[in-house]
């Protein structure tokens, strides 16, 4: 109304959008709290929805930390020319070890390698009656555990190129295997956390819907007295972004609970194959994705119902 | 009066959907500033259509309805809430919250405009007071006689101190001792410059008020005078 008197003291601008989201928020919270079993019972069927992703990651997380422990295993050894002296072999060995993205490179000479041979092999008769060493020196090169996986097997790629480099051996072809299986649980964990994303917007739009069903005759009063899309809106939204968090916060407390369950078999799974202690903590930045996602959907779900149920709600 | 109305009608016409019976046909009327006015007629005459366009919660099929100089049929729908609250309304059901006390019920009106809470609990006592309930406050509305629930109507009505009470049978549901209390309660309202229109079969009660009366039937509003108004067929007509 153009002439519209303004009523008492009313505050404006920021201070009236805090005042009128603080209510909100403490109006919703007040009406989850006087129904907790439904809250609650709402919340869980959210957090197992979220605690299943976040425990694919997580695991899928440990999964990769352990395989970095593995990254040892990838490594090339470099068979050197027969011309090359043990000097320049260690030269070579000292030259490649200061390159960025290497952890070690071991010169062994011919003599070593030979000496090596006949301790392990059982063949050290044999080869006495060789009149000489058959056996090439070789510089075995270990790229740092730090160092992506794709950059540690390029690097090792191009030193088999060198100039003094007769042949070589790389030893990542199950380490290549175990990355692409990890590369599919990734994807796999994606698309699952993808299709149970949709279920927490459908739990989230179904309780919203059947608040705002419950609450018709409020509405319709409300929208009498002068209240705007808006204001009858606010609550709504709130009470999803609650159901959100409070998933997120017990899909949380359900994996940490998950990983102290394993913790003891994944512990000796790992130390029979020498990567690291099983499962780590969950992550924060695993709790964090938790919250955003669960706060995320929950507004979303709410934002899409209302806008979907409020306007077919009109006084007659 | 005609200069300084509130409300105005001109050349008003209302039927529902495809319906040819008209509810209001071709209506010219005023209601001035300050002014109280009933509005009666039959069942289904078309008090509470009226009152509804009035409310912007119907639109006329034809003509204009200006409230504080202000086209209805200008008003965005974003504009309507705004529009709403400048004026206060009452129901025959009262249309009371059931899960809020008296205090969160009368408060409404202010929380939507965005009052402080100390403006609001001054201003809702005050309103309670305005209708004899103080004291009522922490109550819930169902543990209230109807008189009292029309009264805690009243008072949300009158919170945010519009200038216009727009009341459909506000007595439609109270006992003649509790009707007559609510309409002095108007008649109050009014002295001190609000403008009040109800729509109302309470005959009885209006007789003794010094009001303007509107009668609508078949579609047609007219206007008489409370010494003229012969209100036995509308009496008969309530206790059938």
């Amino acid at each position: 109304m153009s002439n519209a008197r303004r009523v008492g003291n009313t505050p404006s601008g920021f201070s009236r959008w805090l005042l009128e989201h603080t209510r909100a928020i403490s109006a919703t919270l007040d009406q989850l709290k006087r129904r907790p079993f439904g809250t609650l019972l709402t919340a869980f069927v959210i957090g197992v929805t979220l605690a299943l992703p976040a425990g694919l990651y997580s695991v899928l997380g440990s999964l990769d930390a352990a395989s970095s422990g593995l990254k040892g295993s990838l490594r090339a050894s470099l068979f050197l020319r027969d011309n090359l002296d043990d000097a320049a072999g260690q030269a070579l060995a000292a030259k490649l070890a200061k390159r960025p993205g290497v952890a070690e490179a071991r010169y062994i000479s011919r003599d070593q390698a030979l000496a090596e041979f006949k301790a392990h092999s059982g063949f050290g008769e044999a080869l006495d009656i060789l009149d000489s060493n058959p056996l090439p020196a070789v510089i075995v090169v270990t790229p740092d555990s730090k160092a992506p996986k794709a950059q540690a097997s390029a690097m090792l790629d191009e030193m088999t190129k060198l100039p003094e480099v007769e042949s070589a051996r790389l030893d990542r072809e199950w380490l290549e295997r175990l990355y692409a299986i990890l590369a599919i649980v990734e994807r796999l964990v994606l698309l699952i956390a993808g299709a149970l994303a949709i279920a927490v917007l459908a739990v989230v739009a179904n309780t919203i819907r059947l608040d705002i069903s419950a609450r018709r005759e409020e509405i319709v009063v409300l929208k009498v007295i002068g209240a705007s899309n808006g204001f009858i809106r606010r609550p709504f939204l709130y009470t999803g972004l609650w159901y959100g968090l409070t998933g997120a916060l017990l899909a949380c407390l359900m994996v940490i609970g998950a990983q102290v369950a394993l913790s003891e078999p994944a512990a000796n799974l790992a130390g029979l194959y020498g990567v690291g202690a099983g499962f780590g903590a969950l992550a924060a930045d695993t709790v964090f994705a938790v919250f955003a996602t669960g706060a995320a959907l929950g507004w979303l779900a709410a934002f899409w119902t209302v806008g979907r149920h409020l306007g077919g709600i009109e006084p007659d | 009066m005609s200069n300084d109305a509130l409300i105005r009608f001109t050349g008003v016409s209302h039927h529902y959907g495809d319906s040819s019976r008209e509810i209001l046909s071709n209506a010219d009327f005023a209601l001035a500033r300050g002014e109280m006015a009933f509005l009666t007629g039959p069942s289904g005459a078309g008090k509470s259509t009226m009152l509804k366009l009035i409310a912007r919660l119907a639109r006329p099929t034809l003509g204009e309805i200006i409230v504080d100089g202000q086209r209805l049929s200008a008003l965005r729908p974003r504009e309507v809430p705004a529009y709403r609250r400048q004026f206060g309304m009452i129901f025959q059901n009262f249309n009371l919250l059931a899960d809020r006390t008296v205090f969160d019920n009368v408060a409404i009106p202010l929380i939507i405009r965005g009052h402080s809470g100390d403006d609001i609990a001054r201003r809702v006592r005050a309103a309670l007071d305005a209708v004899g309930l103080r004291g009522k406050e922490r109550h819930w509305p169902q543990t209230l006689s109807g008189g009292e629930q029309q009264r805690v109507g009243i008072a949300r009505a009158v919170v945010a101190k519009p200038r216009l009470l727009i009341a459909d049978e506000p007595t439609g549901n109270l006992d003649p001792e509790m009707a007559q209390e609510v309409m002095q309660l108007f008649n109050r309202f009014n002295e001190v410059g609000v403008s009040v229109l109800v729509a109302t079969h309470a005959l009885g009660l209006i007789s003794r008020l010094p009001h303007r009366i509107l009668r609508l039937e078949n579609g047609l509003l007219t206007q008489i005078k409370a010494s003229e108004f012969d209100y036995t067929d509308d009496a008969e007509e309530q206790s059938a």
